[in-house]
Protein backbone atom coordinates (compact mmCIF):
# COMPACT_ATOMS: atom_id res chain seq x y z
CA UNK A 1 0.00 0.00 0.00
CA UNK A 2 1.42 3.36 -0.97
CA UNK A 3 1.44 6.01 1.74
CA UNK A 4 0.72 9.63 1.23
CA UNK A 5 2.16 12.58 3.12
CA UNK A 6 -0.33 15.40 3.57
CA UNK A 7 0.26 18.85 5.00
CA UNK A 8 -2.75 20.31 6.77
CA UNK A 9 -2.08 23.97 7.45
CA UNK A 10 -0.53 26.35 8.41
CA UNK A 11 -2.96 28.25 6.21
CA UNK A 12 -5.90 26.01 5.62
CA UNK A 13 -9.58 26.96 5.57
CA UNK A 14 -10.41 24.37 8.22
CA UNK A 15 -7.69 25.39 10.70
CA UNK A 16 -8.75 27.78 13.45
CA UNK A 17 -5.26 28.94 14.04
CA UNK A 18 -1.98 28.87 12.27
CA UNK A 19 -0.66 25.41 12.95
CA UNK A 20 0.64 22.69 10.71
CA UNK A 21 -0.25 19.03 11.01
CA UNK A 22 1.80 16.72 8.82
CA UNK A 23 -0.06 13.46 8.46
CA UNK A 24 1.05 10.23 6.89
CA UNK A 25 -1.95 8.54 5.34
CA UNK A 26 -2.81 5.01 4.42
CA UNK A 27 -5.89 5.59 2.31
CA UNK A 28 -7.92 7.83 4.58
CA UNK A 29 -6.44 6.62 7.83
CA UNK A 30 -3.79 8.58 9.69
CA UNK A 31 -0.73 6.41 10.36
CA UNK A 32 1.49 9.05 11.87
CA UNK A 33 1.03 12.71 12.64
CA UNK A 34 3.53 15.40 13.40
CA UNK A 35 2.33 18.71 14.81
CA UNK A 36 4.33 21.84 14.03
CA UNK A 37 3.59 24.89 16.14
CA UNK A 38 5.07 28.35 16.53
CA UNK A 39 3.50 30.20 13.63
CA UNK A 40 2.02 32.75 16.03
CA UNK A 41 5.11 33.13 18.21
CA UNK A 42 5.62 36.80 19.00
CA UNK A 43 8.08 36.67 21.87
CA UNK A 44 5.66 37.45 24.70
CA UNK A 45 8.11 36.35 27.40
CA UNK A 46 11.01 38.35 25.99
CA UNK A 47 8.75 41.38 25.55
CA UNK A 48 7.53 41.10 29.14
CA UNK A 49 11.12 41.13 30.41
CA UNK A 50 11.53 44.51 28.79
CA UNK A 51 8.28 46.11 29.96
CA UNK A 52 7.34 47.42 33.38
CA UNK A 53 4.87 45.37 35.42
CA UNK A 54 1.97 47.65 34.46
CA UNK A 55 2.85 47.59 30.78
CA UNK A 56 2.62 43.79 30.64
CA UNK A 57 -1.15 43.74 31.32
CA UNK A 58 -2.27 44.59 27.74
CA UNK A 59 -0.01 41.84 26.40
CA UNK A 60 -1.79 39.28 28.56
CA UNK A 61 -5.07 40.06 26.74
CA UNK A 62 -3.54 38.67 23.60
CA UNK A 63 -2.65 35.26 25.05
CA UNK A 64 -5.93 33.40 25.17
CA UNK A 65 -7.94 35.96 23.28
CA UNK A 66 -11.31 34.30 23.79
CA UNK A 67 -11.05 34.51 27.58
CA UNK A 68 -8.81 37.55 28.13
CA UNK A 69 -9.97 38.32 31.66
CA UNK A 70 -8.71 34.99 32.97
CA UNK A 71 -5.24 35.86 31.66
CA UNK A 72 -5.41 39.33 33.22
CA UNK A 73 -6.51 37.69 36.47
CA UNK A 74 -3.65 35.18 36.57
CA UNK A 75 -1.09 37.89 35.89
CA UNK A 76 -2.54 40.37 38.38
CA UNK A 77 -2.75 37.69 41.08
CA UNK A 78 0.86 36.69 40.50
CA UNK A 79 2.11 40.27 40.84
CA UNK A 80 -0.11 40.86 43.89
CA UNK A 81 1.35 37.79 45.54
CA UNK A 82 4.84 39.09 44.80
CA UNK A 83 3.94 42.46 46.31
CA UNK A 84 2.01 40.90 49.18
CA UNK A 85 -1.13 42.99 48.73
CA UNK A 86 -4.78 42.00 48.96
CA UNK A 87 -7.78 43.29 47.05
CA UNK A 88 -11.14 44.43 48.48
CA UNK A 89 -14.12 42.02 48.48
CA UNK A 90 -16.06 43.78 45.74
CA UNK A 91 -13.08 43.56 43.40
CA UNK A 92 -12.81 39.84 44.15
CA UNK A 93 -16.47 39.21 43.37
CA UNK A 94 -16.19 41.25 40.18
CA UNK A 95 -13.13 39.26 39.19
CA UNK A 96 -15.11 36.08 39.72
CA UNK A 97 -18.14 37.27 37.76
CA UNK A 98 -16.09 38.44 34.82
CA UNK A 99 -13.79 35.43 35.00
CA UNK A 100 -16.79 33.15 34.66
CA UNK A 101 -18.21 35.25 31.83
CA UNK A 102 -14.87 34.76 30.12
CA UNK A 103 -15.00 31.03 30.74
CA UNK A 104 -18.41 30.87 29.09
CA UNK A 105 -17.16 32.78 26.04
CA UNK A 106 -14.20 30.41 25.88
CA UNK A 107 -16.41 27.32 25.98
CA UNK A 108 -18.89 28.78 23.50
CA UNK A 109 -16.02 29.51 21.13
CA UNK A 110 -14.84 25.94 21.51
CA UNK A 111 -18.18 24.21 20.99
CA UNK A 112 -19.24 26.36 18.04
CA UNK A 113 -16.51 25.06 15.68
CA UNK A 114 -16.99 21.43 16.79
CA UNK A 115 -20.48 21.64 15.38
CA UNK A 116 -19.30 23.51 12.33
CA UNK A 117 -16.62 20.95 11.49
CA UNK A 118 -19.24 18.24 11.46
CA UNK A 119 -21.56 20.17 9.16
CA UNK A 120 -23.84 21.62 11.82
CA UNK A 121 -23.39 25.24 10.94
CA UNK A 122 -26.50 26.26 12.87
CA UNK A 123 -24.71 25.41 16.10
CA UNK A 124 -21.92 27.76 15.20
CA UNK A 125 -24.32 30.65 14.61
CA UNK A 126 -26.33 30.00 17.80
CA UNK A 127 -23.21 29.90 19.96
CA UNK A 128 -21.54 32.92 18.41
CA UNK A 129 -24.78 34.86 18.74
CA UNK A 130 -24.97 34.04 22.44
CA UNK A 131 -21.35 35.09 22.82
CA UNK A 132 -22.13 38.52 21.43
CA UNK A 133 -24.43 39.24 24.39
CA UNK A 134 -21.63 38.42 26.81
CA UNK A 135 -19.26 40.62 24.90
CA UNK A 136 -21.77 43.45 25.14
CA UNK A 137 -21.37 43.23 28.93
CA UNK A 138 -17.61 43.31 28.61
CA UNK A 139 -17.89 46.22 26.21
CA UNK A 140 -20.09 48.21 28.60
CA UNK A 141 -17.83 47.52 31.60
CA UNK A 142 -14.30 47.43 30.27
CA UNK A 143 -14.65 49.44 27.07
CA UNK A 144 -13.45 46.63 24.83
CA UNK A 145 -14.76 43.31 23.58
CA UNK A 146 -11.55 41.33 23.39
CA UNK A 147 -8.63 43.38 24.63
CA UNK A 148 -10.14 44.08 28.00
CA UNK A 149 -7.20 44.69 30.39
CA UNK A 150 -9.91 44.74 33.06
CA UNK A 151 -8.19 43.09 36.01
CA UNK A 152 -5.49 45.40 37.31
CA UNK A 153 -2.89 45.02 39.98
CA UNK A 154 -4.71 45.77 43.23
CA UNK A 155 -8.26 45.55 41.93
CA UNK A 156 -10.19 45.96 38.74
CA UNK A 157 -10.28 48.79 36.24
CA UNK A 158 -13.74 50.13 36.98
CA UNK A 159 -17.03 49.31 38.62
CA UNK A 160 -19.90 47.91 36.58
CA UNK A 161 -22.27 50.24 34.67
CA UNK A 162 -25.73 51.06 36.02
CA UNK A 163 -27.59 48.78 33.63
CA UNK A 164 -25.31 45.84 34.45
CA UNK A 165 -28.06 43.71 35.96
CA UNK A 166 -30.24 44.00 32.86
CA UNK A 167 -27.36 43.23 30.55
CA UNK A 168 -26.31 40.25 32.64
CA UNK A 169 -29.82 38.82 32.87
CA UNK A 170 -30.38 39.16 29.16
CA UNK A 171 -27.02 37.61 28.30
CA UNK A 172 -27.48 34.66 30.66
CA UNK A 173 -30.96 34.07 29.26
CA UNK A 174 -29.54 34.02 25.74
CA UNK A 175 -26.70 31.68 26.74
CA UNK A 176 -29.14 29.32 28.46
CA UNK A 177 -31.31 29.34 25.37
CA UNK A 178 -28.37 28.63 23.07
CA UNK A 179 -27.12 25.81 25.30
CA UNK A 180 -30.61 24.29 25.40
CA UNK A 181 -30.95 24.55 21.62
CA UNK A 182 -27.54 23.01 21.03
CA UNK A 183 -28.31 20.18 23.45
CA UNK A 184 -31.37 19.52 21.37
CA UNK A 185 -29.48 19.70 18.11
CA UNK A 186 -26.37 17.70 18.97
CA UNK A 187 -26.37 15.79 22.25
CA UNK A 188 -28.57 12.93 21.04
CA UNK A 189 -28.06 13.40 17.34
CA UNK A 190 -27.07 10.03 15.79
CA UNK A 191 -24.80 11.64 13.20
CA UNK A 192 -23.06 13.70 15.85
CA UNK A 193 -22.71 10.67 18.13
CA UNK A 194 -21.28 8.58 15.34
CA UNK A 195 -18.74 11.24 14.48
CA UNK A 196 -17.62 11.98 18.05
CA UNK A 197 -18.11 8.87 20.21
CA UNK A 198 -14.86 6.91 20.67
CA UNK A 199 -12.93 9.26 18.43
CA UNK A 200 -9.53 10.36 19.73
CA UNK A 201 -9.88 8.62 23.08
CA UNK A 202 -7.40 9.59 25.77
CA UNK A 203 -7.08 7.32 28.78
CA UNK A 204 -6.80 8.79 32.26
CA UNK A 205 -3.21 7.66 32.74
CA UNK A 206 -2.19 9.08 29.40
CA UNK A 207 -3.94 12.37 30.07
CA UNK A 208 -2.03 12.77 33.34
CA UNK A 209 1.24 11.83 31.73
CA UNK A 210 0.71 14.44 29.04
CA UNK A 211 -0.01 17.07 31.69
CA UNK A 212 -3.64 17.68 30.72
CA UNK A 213 -5.63 20.00 32.95
CA UNK A 214 -9.05 21.59 32.71
CA UNK A 215 -12.04 20.27 30.74
CA UNK A 216 -9.89 17.93 28.65
CA UNK A 217 -8.56 16.15 31.76
CA UNK A 218 -12.02 16.11 33.37
CA UNK A 219 -13.47 14.51 30.25
CA UNK A 220 -11.43 11.41 31.10
CA UNK A 221 -13.18 11.25 34.48
CA UNK A 222 -10.35 12.64 36.58
CA UNK A 223 -11.42 15.18 39.18
CA UNK A 224 -9.14 18.17 39.14
CA UNK A 225 -10.22 21.78 39.08
CA UNK A 226 -7.98 24.54 40.44
CA UNK A 227 -11.09 26.32 41.73
CA UNK A 228 -11.91 23.34 43.96
CA UNK A 229 -8.50 21.88 44.79
CA UNK A 230 -6.70 25.17 45.46
CA UNK A 231 -9.54 27.68 45.96
CA UNK A 232 -8.74 31.31 45.19
CA UNK A 233 -10.91 34.45 45.24
CA UNK A 234 -14.27 33.35 46.76
CA UNK A 235 -14.68 30.05 44.93
CA UNK A 236 -15.00 28.24 48.26
CA UNK A 237 -18.05 30.36 49.12
CA UNK A 238 -20.14 29.48 46.09
CA UNK A 239 -21.71 26.18 45.17
CA UNK A 240 -20.90 24.56 41.88
CA UNK A 241 -20.24 21.10 40.51
CA UNK A 242 -17.32 19.88 38.50
CA UNK A 243 -18.74 17.93 35.54
CA UNK A 244 -16.79 14.81 34.62
CA UNK A 245 -16.74 12.69 31.49
CA UNK A 246 -16.27 8.94 31.27
CA UNK A 247 -14.43 7.92 28.15
CA UNK A 248 -12.27 10.89 27.24
CA UNK A 249 -13.39 11.04 23.63
CA UNK A 250 -14.54 13.99 21.52
CA UNK A 251 -18.12 13.66 22.75
CA UNK A 252 -17.08 13.82 26.40
CA UNK A 253 -14.96 16.86 25.77
CA UNK A 254 -17.97 18.52 24.14
CA UNK A 255 -20.30 17.45 26.96
CA UNK A 256 -18.01 18.56 29.79
CA UNK A 257 -17.76 22.02 28.27
CA UNK A 258 -21.53 22.22 27.78
CA UNK A 259 -22.11 21.33 31.43
CA UNK A 260 -19.43 23.74 32.60
CA UNK A 261 -21.25 26.61 30.95
CA UNK A 262 -24.26 25.85 33.17
CA UNK A 263 -22.05 25.71 36.26
CA UNK A 264 -20.45 29.03 35.35
CA UNK A 265 -23.90 30.58 35.08
CA UNK A 266 -24.65 29.23 38.56
CA UNK A 267 -21.48 30.84 39.91
CA UNK A 268 -22.29 34.18 38.30
CA UNK A 269 -25.79 34.21 39.74
CA UNK A 270 -24.62 33.39 43.25
CA UNK A 271 -21.80 35.90 43.04
CA UNK A 272 -24.20 38.60 41.88
CA UNK A 273 -26.37 37.95 44.93
CA UNK A 274 -23.47 38.07 47.36
CA UNK A 275 -21.67 41.11 45.96
CA UNK A 276 -21.86 44.24 48.10
CA UNK A 277 -21.08 47.85 47.43
CA UNK A 278 -17.56 48.99 48.13
CA UNK A 279 -14.28 50.06 46.61
CA UNK A 280 -12.91 48.16 43.61
CA UNK A 281 -9.24 48.87 44.24
CA UNK A 282 -7.07 48.58 47.32
CA UNK A 283 -6.16 51.48 49.52
CA UNK A 284 -2.72 52.31 48.30
CA UNK A 285 0.37 53.04 50.30
CA UNK A 286 1.86 56.42 49.54
CA UNK A 287 5.47 56.74 48.55
CA UNK A 288 7.06 59.71 50.28
CA UNK A 289 8.64 62.23 47.94
CA UNK A 290 12.26 61.60 48.96
CA UNK A 291 11.83 57.87 48.48
CA UNK A 292 10.31 58.38 45.03
CA UNK A 293 13.13 60.65 43.94
CA UNK A 294 15.70 58.14 45.08
CA UNK A 295 13.87 55.33 43.34
CA UNK A 296 13.65 57.21 40.06
CA UNK A 297 17.42 57.77 40.15
CA UNK A 298 18.03 54.08 40.69
CA UNK A 299 18.69 52.49 37.33
CA UNK A 300 17.39 49.10 36.41
CA UNK A 301 20.74 47.37 36.69
CA UNK A 302 22.10 49.27 39.66
CA UNK A 303 21.63 47.37 42.86
CA UNK A 304 22.90 49.87 45.42
CA UNK A 305 21.21 53.15 46.18
CA UNK A 306 22.51 56.10 44.23
CA UNK A 307 23.53 59.00 46.42
CA UNK A 308 22.01 62.32 45.64
CA UNK A 309 24.32 65.30 45.94
CA UNK A 310 26.39 64.09 48.88
CA UNK A 311 27.20 67.59 50.15
CA UNK A 312 23.68 68.87 50.50
CA UNK A 313 21.68 65.70 51.03
CA UNK A 314 20.36 66.79 54.37
CA UNK A 315 19.46 70.25 53.11
CA UNK A 316 17.67 69.05 50.02
CA UNK A 317 15.45 66.59 51.81
CA UNK A 318 13.16 69.28 53.19
CA UNK A 319 12.56 70.55 49.69
CA UNK A 320 11.60 67.21 48.20
CA UNK A 321 7.94 67.71 49.06
CA UNK A 322 7.95 70.88 47.01
CA UNK A 323 9.66 69.19 44.09
CA UNK A 324 7.47 66.16 43.91
CA UNK A 325 3.92 65.12 44.73
CA UNK A 326 3.22 62.08 46.86
CA UNK A 327 2.80 59.20 44.47
CA UNK A 328 1.05 55.84 44.77
CA UNK A 329 3.05 52.68 45.27
CA UNK A 330 1.08 50.06 43.36
CA UNK A 331 -2.35 51.07 42.23
CA UNK A 332 -3.36 53.08 39.20
CA UNK A 333 -5.77 55.98 39.80
CA UNK A 334 -9.28 55.76 38.28
CA UNK A 335 -9.38 56.76 34.63
CA UNK A 336 -11.67 59.74 35.43
CA UNK A 337 -8.99 61.21 37.71
CA UNK A 338 -6.36 60.71 35.06
CA UNK A 339 -8.22 62.79 32.51
CA UNK A 340 -9.58 65.45 34.84
CA UNK A 341 -6.99 66.18 37.50
CA UNK A 342 -3.32 67.02 37.57
CA UNK A 343 -2.62 64.69 40.50
CA UNK A 344 -4.28 61.80 38.71
CA UNK A 345 -2.08 62.40 35.71
CA UNK A 346 1.07 62.43 37.86
CA UNK A 347 0.04 59.26 39.66
CA UNK A 348 -0.64 57.51 36.40
CA UNK A 349 2.67 58.66 34.94
CA UNK A 350 4.60 57.50 37.98
CA UNK A 351 3.29 53.97 37.63
CA UNK A 352 3.23 53.52 33.88
CA UNK A 353 6.34 55.19 32.52
CA UNK A 354 9.62 53.31 32.23
CA UNK A 355 12.04 54.03 35.02
CA UNK A 356 9.17 54.54 37.47
CA UNK A 357 6.56 51.94 38.23
CA UNK A 358 6.19 49.44 40.99
CA UNK A 359 9.15 47.46 42.23
CA UNK A 360 8.24 44.17 43.88
CA UNK A 361 10.72 42.62 46.31
CA UNK A 362 13.20 40.04 45.06
CA UNK A 363 11.68 36.60 44.78
CA UNK A 364 9.78 34.24 42.58
CA UNK A 365 6.17 33.26 42.43
CA UNK A 366 3.88 30.88 40.54
CA UNK A 367 0.18 31.61 40.68
CA UNK A 368 -2.33 29.48 38.78
CA UNK A 369 -5.97 30.03 38.01
CA UNK A 370 -8.44 27.76 36.28
CA UNK A 371 -8.33 29.08 32.74
CA UNK A 372 -10.67 28.17 29.93
CA UNK A 373 -8.48 25.23 28.97
CA UNK A 374 -6.97 24.26 32.30
CA UNK A 375 -4.39 25.42 34.77
CA UNK A 376 -3.13 28.77 33.58
CA UNK A 377 -0.25 30.05 35.66
CA UNK A 378 2.28 32.81 35.62
CA UNK A 379 5.80 32.20 36.88
CA UNK A 380 7.47 35.50 37.66
CA UNK A 381 11.01 36.01 38.90
CA UNK A 382 11.70 39.46 40.30
CA UNK A 383 15.13 40.94 40.91
CA UNK A 384 13.76 43.99 42.68
CA UNK A 385 13.67 46.07 39.51
CA UNK A 386 10.72 47.65 37.76
CA UNK A 387 10.50 44.91 35.14
CA UNK A 388 10.02 41.16 35.60
CA UNK A 389 13.43 39.48 35.45
CA UNK A 390 11.77 36.43 33.95
CA UNK A 391 8.14 35.85 33.16
CA UNK A 392 6.85 32.50 32.00
CA UNK A 393 3.33 31.45 31.16
CA UNK A 394 2.23 27.91 31.93
CA UNK A 395 -0.09 27.55 28.96
CA UNK A 396 -2.58 24.70 29.42
CA UNK A 397 -2.98 24.25 25.68
CA UNK A 398 0.73 23.62 25.19
CA UNK A 399 0.68 20.33 27.08
CA UNK A 400 -2.60 19.29 25.48
CA UNK A 401 -1.35 20.02 21.98
CA UNK A 402 1.70 17.82 22.55
CA UNK A 403 -0.70 14.88 22.60
CA UNK A 404 -2.64 15.83 19.46
CA UNK A 405 -0.40 13.76 17.18
CA UNK A 406 -1.05 10.66 19.29
CA UNK A 407 -4.77 11.38 19.60
CA UNK A 408 -5.50 11.41 15.90
CA UNK A 409 -3.42 8.37 14.98
CA UNK A 410 -5.57 5.59 13.56
CA UNK A 411 -8.52 7.84 12.77
CA UNK A 412 -9.79 9.22 9.49
CA UNK A 413 -8.59 12.52 8.06
CA UNK A 414 -12.11 13.87 8.49
CA UNK A 415 -11.78 13.37 12.27
CA UNK A 416 -8.57 15.35 12.53
CA UNK A 417 -10.24 18.76 12.44
CA UNK A 418 -13.10 18.00 14.91
CA UNK A 419 -10.55 16.54 17.34
CA UNK A 420 -8.45 19.63 16.93
CA UNK A 421 -11.55 21.76 17.59
CA UNK A 422 -12.51 19.75 20.68
CA UNK A 423 -9.29 20.63 22.51
CA UNK A 424 -9.80 24.31 21.75
CA UNK A 425 -6.36 25.32 20.64
CA UNK A 426 -5.80 29.06 20.89
CA UNK A 427 -2.74 30.14 18.95
CA UNK A 428 -2.03 33.18 21.09
CA UNK A 429 -1.70 31.07 24.20
CA UNK A 430 0.07 28.14 22.60
CA UNK A 431 2.81 30.04 20.80
CA UNK A 432 3.04 33.03 23.14
CA UNK B 1 5.07 14.18 54.13
CA UNK B 2 6.61 12.56 51.08
CA UNK B 3 8.39 15.69 49.91
CA UNK B 4 10.43 16.08 53.10
CA UNK B 5 11.39 12.40 53.14
CA UNK B 6 12.76 12.50 49.62
CA UNK B 7 14.40 15.87 50.17
CA UNK B 8 16.15 14.48 53.24
CA UNK B 9 17.21 11.35 51.42
CA UNK B 10 18.93 13.33 48.67
CA UNK B 11 20.01 16.15 50.99
CA UNK B 12 18.30 18.86 48.96
CA UNK B 13 18.70 22.52 49.81
CA UNK B 14 15.41 24.30 50.49
CA UNK B 15 14.57 27.64 48.87
CA UNK B 16 12.18 30.16 50.37
CA UNK B 17 9.56 31.24 47.83
CA UNK B 18 6.87 33.89 48.16
CA UNK B 19 4.16 31.56 46.90
CA UNK B 20 4.74 28.87 49.58
CA UNK B 21 5.37 26.15 47.01
CA UNK B 22 8.05 23.82 48.45
CA UNK B 23 11.19 24.51 46.41
CA UNK B 24 14.53 22.72 46.36
CA UNK B 25 17.87 22.93 44.64
CA UNK B 26 19.02 19.73 42.92
CA UNK B 27 22.19 18.85 41.10
CA UNK B 28 22.51 17.81 37.50
CA UNK B 29 23.75 14.33 38.36
CA UNK B 30 20.99 13.41 40.77
CA UNK B 31 18.01 15.00 39.00
CA UNK B 32 17.00 11.81 37.16
CA UNK B 33 16.83 9.81 40.41
CA UNK B 34 15.01 12.59 42.24
CA UNK B 35 12.47 13.05 39.45
CA UNK B 36 11.77 9.33 39.23
CA UNK B 37 11.23 9.25 43.03
CA UNK B 38 8.81 12.17 42.82
CA UNK B 39 7.16 10.65 39.74
CA UNK B 40 5.54 8.04 42.00
CA UNK B 41 3.69 10.75 43.95
CA UNK B 42 3.25 13.62 41.50
CA UNK B 43 0.84 12.82 38.68
CA UNK B 44 1.34 15.89 36.57
CA UNK B 45 4.41 17.65 35.29
CA UNK B 46 3.11 21.20 35.03
CA UNK B 47 6.06 22.93 33.54
CA UNK B 48 9.72 22.94 32.67
CA UNK B 49 11.31 26.29 32.14
CA UNK B 50 14.63 28.01 32.70
CA UNK B 51 15.97 31.31 34.01
CA UNK B 52 19.13 32.98 32.74
CA UNK B 53 21.10 34.57 35.59
CA UNK B 54 23.85 35.99 33.39
CA UNK B 55 26.46 37.65 35.59
CA UNK B 56 24.27 37.34 38.69
CA UNK B 57 25.01 33.84 39.90
CA UNK B 58 27.94 31.41 39.65
CA UNK B 59 26.11 29.04 37.36
CA UNK B 60 24.44 30.82 34.51
CA UNK B 61 21.18 28.90 34.03
CA UNK B 62 18.61 27.41 36.35
CA UNK B 63 16.23 24.84 34.93
CA UNK B 64 12.94 24.91 36.86
CA UNK B 65 10.62 21.89 37.14
CA UNK B 66 7.11 22.36 38.48
CA UNK B 67 5.21 19.27 39.59
CA UNK B 68 1.65 18.84 40.80
CA UNK B 69 0.22 16.20 43.10
CA UNK B 70 -3.57 16.27 43.11
CA UNK B 71 -3.76 13.48 45.68
CA UNK B 72 -1.69 15.43 48.23
CA UNK B 73 -2.93 18.84 47.08
CA UNK B 74 0.53 20.23 46.61
CA UNK B 75 2.89 21.56 44.03
CA UNK B 76 6.65 21.21 44.03
CA UNK B 77 9.41 23.22 42.42
CA UNK B 78 12.85 21.77 41.67
CA UNK B 79 15.73 23.85 40.38
CA UNK B 80 18.88 22.65 38.70
CA UNK B 81 21.74 25.15 38.27
CA UNK B 82 23.66 24.67 35.04
CA UNK B 83 26.73 26.24 33.51
CA UNK B 84 26.76 27.33 29.92
CA UNK B 85 27.17 24.31 27.63
CA UNK B 86 26.28 21.80 30.35
CA UNK B 87 23.69 19.20 29.46
CA UNK B 88 20.87 17.93 31.65
CA UNK B 89 19.17 14.52 31.53
CA UNK B 90 15.76 14.46 29.88
CA UNK B 91 12.57 13.67 31.81
CA UNK B 92 10.65 12.60 28.72
CA UNK B 93 10.64 8.95 29.78
CA UNK B 94 8.75 9.86 32.97
CA UNK B 95 6.18 12.37 31.75
CA UNK B 96 5.21 12.52 28.12
CA UNK B 97 4.69 16.27 27.92
CA UNK B 98 8.34 16.76 28.96
CA UNK B 99 9.13 16.15 25.31
CA UNK B 100 7.65 19.45 24.13
CA UNK B 101 8.50 21.40 27.29
CA UNK B 102 12.18 20.47 26.94
CA UNK B 103 12.13 21.35 23.27
CA UNK B 104 10.89 24.80 24.23
CA UNK B 105 13.67 25.27 26.80
CA UNK B 106 16.20 24.17 24.18
CA UNK B 107 14.69 26.56 21.67
CA UNK B 108 14.67 29.56 23.97
CA UNK B 109 17.82 29.00 26.04
CA UNK B 110 19.97 26.53 24.10
CA UNK B 111 20.08 24.09 27.02
CA UNK B 112 20.48 20.56 25.68
CA UNK B 113 18.69 17.59 27.19
CA UNK B 114 20.50 14.25 27.12
CA UNK B 115 18.43 11.29 25.99
CA UNK B 116 15.68 13.43 24.48
CA UNK B 117 14.09 11.57 21.54
CA UNK B 118 13.63 14.55 19.24
CA UNK B 119 15.49 17.66 20.36
CA UNK B 120 14.84 20.39 17.83
CA UNK B 121 13.37 23.88 17.83
CA UNK B 122 9.65 24.08 18.49
CA UNK B 123 8.42 27.68 18.41
CA UNK B 124 11.09 29.11 16.12
CA UNK B 125 12.24 27.90 12.75
CA UNK B 126 15.35 25.73 12.27
CA UNK B 127 17.42 28.48 10.61
CA UNK B 128 17.00 30.87 13.56
CA UNK B 129 20.34 32.04 14.96
CA UNK B 130 20.78 32.26 18.73
CA UNK B 131 18.42 31.64 21.62
CA UNK B 132 16.13 34.59 22.27
CA UNK B 133 15.42 34.28 26.00
CA UNK B 134 19.11 34.41 26.89
CA UNK B 135 19.89 37.73 28.52
CA UNK B 136 22.70 38.43 26.03
CA UNK B 137 20.40 38.10 23.02
CA UNK B 138 19.96 41.68 21.76
CA UNK B 139 16.36 42.88 21.85
CA UNK B 140 16.42 44.28 18.34
CA UNK B 141 18.59 41.68 16.68
CA UNK B 142 17.51 40.89 13.14
CA UNK B 143 17.79 37.45 11.66
CA UNK B 144 19.47 36.62 8.35
CA UNK B 145 17.30 35.91 5.38
CA UNK B 146 16.60 32.23 4.84
CA UNK B 147 17.73 30.78 1.55
CA UNK B 148 14.78 29.89 -0.62
CA UNK B 149 14.42 26.28 -1.64
CA UNK B 150 13.61 27.40 -5.16
CA UNK B 151 14.84 30.64 -6.77
CA UNK B 152 12.33 33.45 -6.94
CA UNK B 153 10.57 33.96 -10.24
CA UNK B 154 11.37 37.12 -12.15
Amino acid sequence: MERMLLNIGPSHPAMHGTIQIKVELDGERVIRADVEIGYLHRGFEKTAENRTYMQVIPYTDRLNYVSPILNNLAYAMAVEKLLGIDVPPRAKWLRMIFGEISRITDHLTCIAPIGMELGAFTVFLYMIKAREFLWDILDATTGARLTTSYVRIGGVKADVPDNFEELLKEALREVRKAVKDVHGLLSNNPIFLKRTRDIAVVSQAEALSYGFTGPVLRSTGFYYDVRKTFPYLYYDEVEFDVPLGERGDNYDRYMVRMKEIEQSIRIIEQAFKKIEKGPVRTEDEVVEAYEAIEASHRGKYLDGKLKLSPNLEGMEKDLYDQIMAKVPRYILPPKEDLYRTMEGMIKHFKLIMSGHGLRPPTGEVYVPVEGGNGELGFYIVSDGGDRPYRLHLRAPVFSIMSALGKMIEGHYVADVIPTFASINMIGGELDR
Amino acid sequence: MVIEEIAEKYNLKKIEAADEIPSFYCTRDSITDILSEFHKHFEILLDITAVDYLGKRDKRFEVVYLLLSIKNRTRLRLKVPLDEGEKIPSASSLWKNANWLEREVYDMFGIEFEGHPDLRRILLYPEFEGHPLRKDYPLKKSQPRIKLLRPERE
